[in-house]
């Protein structure tokens, strides 16, 4: 018996990445686009998806719910009649913390991507790995509500690099909190120069058309364009 | 916290090349922008790391520095915090030039001599 020292020099997540364009490329063949949906536990997620789901003229919408365990955030869409897929991380050991792409391409099958046009995937809340794993996905959005620090993009930066848009959420709770907005908006700015920032309420509607207008823009791209 | 989802990873892709060798050790580059806590990592590793190839196999991290690069004005810097706008010319067009890396480089593993007929 010897050792012998194997160069490899391969990304460790390229495994994923491969994964990932493969369902990029069946969601591409059924003209679906993606939006990759990240943000802290209790950010507003659900929220913003059901400020928005069923009032995109013209686009027809899935979503697809990531979640450790249950079905809450699926039950609560469950009114608004768009097509609602719940992936559950829960085998394992207690659950992974975020969708890979292996998980997503084992919810393709149930996903109605002939009757969609735009699915949008609710991330396990999370602001650490959903950044590191690539889905399949056209666009990564996160969402940074005010009641979590001004100083997040600095904690959390690979997170806050690792998406097209910024949403900053719970702004009607402003004057209840000792909150700097334009500082939060500075550090966004020191961890990602020029990123697209809305800054809205999912609870009283403030700022939601711009994310309307955002999600219309995703939904009306030609692949191409599309972020690698 | 992620470097349990990162050690599931590395150990995926050591056990693909190790093609069933037992593996000794195994060298990673790590970027500094990656955000991994290298005694975490290799805590996660040696748990992930049970039951496969790799069980019992020293990791081995070499840090990589964050470098950055204007595309604007060309000037090139080292970064210790995560901050991404040029400080030269205050541009926003700035590429990573290192420490994004998070690349398995090399595996030592047993091979069985060479009992080929002469």
């Amino acid at each position: 018996m010897h050792r012998t020292k194997v160069r490899i020099v391969e990304d460790a997540l390229d495994a994923n990445n491969t994964i990932a364009s493969a369902n990029r490329a069946d969601f591409d063949r059924a003209g679906v686009k993606v939006v990759n949906f990240m943000s802290a536990p209790g950010a507003g997620k659900t929220s913003l998806l059901e400020r928005v789901v069923t009032d995109l003229p013209g686009v027809r919408v899935g979503v697809l719910e990531g979640d450790v365990e249950g079905s809450m955030d699926a039950d609560r869409l469950a009114h608004l009649h768009v097509p609602v897929t719940q992936l559950n991380t829960g085998a394992g050991f207690g659950g992974e913390c975020h969708l890979d792409a292996n998980m997503v391409r084992s919810a393709i099958p149930a996903l109605p991507l002939d009757e969609i046009d735009l699915l949008l995937v609710e991330n396990v809340g999370n602001l650490v790995c959903p950044a590191e794993f690539r889905i399949g996905e056209d666009a990564r959005v996160m969402i940074s509500a005010v009641t979590e620090g001004e100083d997040k993009p600095l904690k959390y930066p690979l997170m806050f690099r690792a998406c097209e848009l910024v949403i900053v959420n719970k702004i009607d709770l402003l004057p209840h909190l000792d909150f700097d907005l334009a500082k939060l908006l500075y550090n966004i700015d020191v961890v990602h120069p020029d990123v697209e920032r809305i800054v809205l309420s999912a609870r009283t509607g403030e700022g939601v058309d711009a994310w309307r207008d955002w999600l219309l823009r995703i939904a009306a791209r030609a692949p191409e364009e599309a972020v690698a | 916290m992620h470097e349990l989802s990162l050690s599931s990873a590395i150990v995926n892709t050591v056990v693909k090349h190790a093609r069933g060798r037992r593996v000794t050790a195994v060298e990673l580059r790590v970027g500094k922008l990656r955000q991994v806590v290298p005694d975490t990592l290799e805590f996660y590793f040696e748990f992930v790391a049970r039951d496969t190839v790799c069980e019992g196999a020293r990791l081995v991290q070499q840090v990589i520095d964050a470098r950055l690069a204007c595309r604007d004005c060309g000037h090139e810097w080292e970064i210790e915090i995560p901050a991404f706008r040029c400080p030269a010319c205050s541009g926003s067009d700035v590429e990573i030039a290192g420490g994004n890396e998070f690349e398995v480089e090399a595996i030592e593993v047993e091979e069985a001599e060479c009992i080929a007929p002469k």
